[in-house]
């Protein structure tokens, strides 16, 4: 195919898209409307399991399997990097020198640091009342953690982080998802159905049956994601080198 | 009120989005995707999402650019490693 039909090609084929995304457009409701149904049934199923917050009913109750796989590409893609970003045969480790932080810095990171921390734990623990949950709350918590590498260094960060501890978090969390799920079954349920626990008072902590749960499932399996998937490139980055001479 | 809130927002995320893709330097270019996450976050929180925001506020101005930081900075590590091999 010559460039210049390659081209023709594309023309055609790009304006008969963008055609029919502008008439597929006029045919959306409009703006800001009054009318949800999806939202609607959406809340009423959210509010019959007493949960505060719908969006986390619909992540861990009503579409709990769907999360189930947002939770197995995130644990794929985990593991994809920690192999792609392993030591190889001709690189060797150097220690990274201890780093020279300014004052103001360091205050500041050994400061925010326990803020963010708890920050973290408190947007999972409330993933049921307010807006937030076990995926937002995760990236904070382990992100927090690396303001030690801002406020020390290198080395003070790994003595913090054991990462085979965290990689062993990661997969029991996953589990922990899978097994609440299996008890569903095994209580006579579908799979990953919030019928385990009582659904509690409305608004409070314990409210939501097993949501918190799951929610709690995929808060650790995040947040030891994030802080293994940021190891590894932080190894890559500050402490791996290339033999030389190769 | 709310119209123009919407649109104040929709603008900055355009005009972000723009120097992002305009920014060569990817060092630089992962700073300006920080503030991008900001403001995509101030769009989502207008349009009555804020869990989405909360969640592009920790993975689109934290994670990823730190996460480009870091691959910068090794590939400049193997540069300046093979300038020195020179």
């Amino acid at each position: 195919m010559s460039p210049r039909t390659r081209a023709w090609l594309v023309a055609v084929g790009g304006s008969g898209l963008a055609a029919l995304l502008v008439a597929a457009c006029f045919g959306l409701p409009e703006f800001g409307g009054d009318s949800h149904p999806y939202g609607d049934r959406a809340v009423e199923a959210s509010l019959a399991h007493r949960t505060a917050n719908t969006i986390a009913s619909v992540n861990f109750d009503q579409r709990a399997f769907d999360t189930l796989g947002e939770l197995t590409i995130l644990f794929a893609a985990v593991l994809g990097c920690v192999v792609l970003l392993r030591q190889t045969r001709d690189e060797h480790r150097a220690r990274p020198r201890p780093a020279e932080v300014d004052p103001p810095v360091r205050r500041y990171a050994l400061l925010v640091l326990p803020v963010a921390l708890l920050t973290g734990l408190y947007v999972v623990a409330h993933g049921q009342l307010s807006p937030g949950g076990g995926f937002q709350g995760g990236v904070v918590a382990a992100t927090a953690l690396h303001l030690l590498y801002l406020g020390a260094d290198y080395r003070a960060l790994e003595r913090v982080r054991p990462v085979g501890l965290y990689e062993v978090g990661d997969a029991v969390a996953v589990s922990a998802y899978l097994v609440t799920g299996v008890a569903a079954l095994l209580g006579g349920a579908a799979f990953l159905a919030n019928t385990l626990l009582p659904h509690g008072t409305f608004n409070t902590l314990s409210s939501g049956g097993t949501v918190p749960l799951l929610n709690a499932a995929v808060g650790m399996e995040v947040a030891c994601a994030v802080v293994v998937l940021l190891a590894r490139f932080l190894d890559q980055a500050v402490e791996i080198e290339e033999e030389s001479g190769t | 009120m709310d119209h123009i809130l919407i649109a104040v927002a929709l603008v900055l995320v355009a005009a972000g989005a723009t120097v992002a893709v305009a920014t060569r330097d990817p060092a630089r270019q992962s700073l300006v995707l920080a503030v991008l996450g900001v403001l995509l976050a101030v769009l989502f929180t207008v349009l009555q999402a804020p869990d989405v925001a909360l969640s592009q506020l920790a993975v689109g101005s934290a994670l990823t650019p730190l996460l480009l930081l870091l691959t910068v900075r090794k590939v400049r590590r193997r540069g300046q490693r093979e300038g020195d091999d020179e």
